[in-house]
């Protein structure tokens, strides 16, 4: 019954098939030399765009104005100068308005995700809430809460909320079938179906919803200070605005896009260590 | 291949319905009309039926899921009124779930029922069961690191450790590869024996019910009931290479000529 293959002698002249996939060149550069190509091509541009005088200086500075006005900065920051007192408090904003949305969005997406209730009567106020222009709401922070941080803290709260409110009970629906049906076979009680099923499944989608929320809590403070005053990095960009002060106000944005990512990144690095087990994540992404 | 009423089993009933029917209301469908069966100590049996013909609902019904419309539903002398300790599940997944060791999932039904202490005290049978499928040395191994055929070996052992009564398969193997399900089939046979077990298989494949069953109860749709009673007298333990034998195959020709007639109506 075996078979074994045919002689040889029919195809000993044809040798082997070997031949390589079609790979494009640009595939094989790495990484990190094409985002510097792609930094220096738009660094190049920028320059040849203000070289030429096409965009007052006022409008947009040279990248050498920009890049001493980082170092000055910079400087600035690591003396211990008004700009980190400043940077300070804006970060205590964007932390405080981090955890308070994290307590208040991951409760209310428990109470929308898990009850009938509060999906039913619960849900279409916040999705209606969610639709309006939160940044509107930030004249009323001010005049219930002061030009203090509280204001601004209230307002980044209150961008960051609804993102995790969202994932939460997002996350809480994603229990399968199977899952559920063990856990009422196993006789589990609908708290233990919660924290021990339920709540462990939903971190996935409760992490996207933190990572939308890290970027919108710093857009909720920055807007917080630019509308309420206050003595923030916001400030700062709002005074050197007014002064005409382009060079500074690209490197405050660019400081403060620091801040916004090291956010990021921690979230990211949380849910690497809380949710190990998910594998299928895009490197960096919201997804 | 007697009928039902000639059928001897050996051991004391366990597991009995008696004219279990079940309405939705919600569409007025009789998804199951007039069902009788019993489960003996030991026995295998197996449903088989196209979909749609309620062996879903029936095990719903017998997993205590969902309540009956019409009829008696009694496990170990007492009724099923809910999801009851000594009736053991196993889906078509593995429904392992990936933040917990192999380990940790299978003690999982013990720390639900009678907290983390009993359930640290309940790693010793876990141990055990892990032998037994043959997952030893996979304790502390996350089932994202498991392949189909071992998650499925674990959720075997998560579903014996509570020692249930009985063992409720809705498609076990179904979602491996078919080399991968022959031989777990085996082994199914095997665990089942080495503990006297009592289990219902629910299936789609003639052969897997067969190869496994003492029993095969053939199931026809709209409504939704048994149409037939199968006795497989084949000798135990059972192999694969009876899968080749002529009674084999007339037993399963049997069977699917039963389900072909109605089928497609």
């Amino acid at each position: 019954m075996t078979h074994l293959e045919p002689a040889s002698g029919t195809d000993a002249d044809l040798g082997d098939t070997v031949w390589v996939e079609e790979t494009s060149w640009l595939d094989k550069v790495p990484r990190a030399v094409q985002m510097i190509f792609v930094f220096a091509v738009f660094v190049l541009f920028w320059d040849l765009v203000t070289r030429f005088g096409l965009v007052s200086a006022i409008i947009l500075p040279t990248p050498l104005e920009t890049f001493l006005d980082l170092i000055f900065v910079g400087k600035n920051l690591l003396s211990g100068g008004y700009m980190l007192a400043a940077l300070w408090i804006t970060l205590k904003e964007v932390f405080y308005g981090f955890l308070l949305a994290l307590a208040i969005g991951f409760t209310l997406g428990v109470i929308v995700g898990e009850t009938a209730f509060g999906e039913r009567a619960i849900m279409p106020y916040l999705v209606a809430i969610d639709t309006m222009p939160k940044v509107a709401f930030a004249p009323l922070f001010v005049a219930w809460l002061g030009f203090d941080i509280d204001s601004k803290v209230a307002l980044a709260a209150f961008i960051a909320t609804f993102p995790i409110i969202v994932g939460t009970a997002a996350g809480l629906h994603a229990a399968d079938t199977n899952s559920r049906n063990l856990f009422k076979t196993m006789g589990a009680t609908r708290w233990q179906t919660l924290v021990k099923m339920k709540l462990p499944m939903a971190l996935p989608q409760i992490f996207t919803g933190l990572k939308i929320a890290s970027v919108g809590v710093m857009a909720g403070a920055i807007t917080g200070e630019f509308l309420g005053g206050g003595k923030g990095f916001g400030e700062l960009i709002r005074t050197a605005a007014s002064q005409l002060n382009t060079p500074r106000v690209f490197s405050l944005i660019l400081y403060l896009s620091v801040v916004g990512l090291t956010l990021f990144a921690l979230v990211s690095y949380a849910q690497r260590r809380i949710v190990f087990w998910q594998k299928d994540r895009v490197a960096g992404g919201v997804e | 291949m007697q009928p039902a009423a000639v059928l001897t089993g050996q051991g004391e009933p366990v597991y009995q319905l008696r004219n279990v029917g079940k309405t939705y209301a919600r569409n007025a469908i009789t998804a199951l009309e007039s069902v009788n069966l019993t489960l003996t100590k030991g026995s295998f049996s197996a449903v088989i039926g196209s979909s749609g013909c309620g062996k879903s609902t029936l095990l719903k019904i017998m997993s205590g899921l969902i309540p009956p419309s019409t009829g008696r539903v009694v496990l170990q002398n007492r009724p099923v009124t809910g999801p009851r300790r000594d009736i053991g599940m196993m889906f078509q997944q593995a429904t392992l779930f990936p933040w917990r060791t192999t380990l940790e999932n299978i003690v999982l039904p013990i720390e639900i029922r009678d907290g983390k202490a009993a359930a640290r005290a309940a790693e010793v049978q876990a141990r055990a069961l892990l032998e037994l499928v043959g997952l030893k040395g996979f304790e502390h191994t996350y089932p994202g690191e498991l392949s189909g055929g071992m998650a499925q070996r674990a959720s075997i052992c998560r579903m014996l450790i509570t020692e249930p009564a009985v063992l409720l398969l809705d498609e076990p193997f179904s979602a491996l590869d078919e080399l991968t399900r022959d031989f777990m089939n085996m082994e199914l046979q095997r665990i089942c024996s080495s503990r006297n077990a009592t289990a219902f298989l629910v299936t789609h494949s003639i052969p897997e019910a067969v190869i496994l069953s003492d029993v095969v109860y053939v199931m026809k749709p709209r409504p939704g009931r048994i149409a037939e009673v199968v006795t497989i007298d084949l000798p135990r333990p059972r192999t694969l290479d009876m899968m080749t034998t002529p009674k084999f195959g007339q037993i399963v020709e049997h069977i699917r000529s039963r389900l072909d007639k109605e089928a497609f109506i």
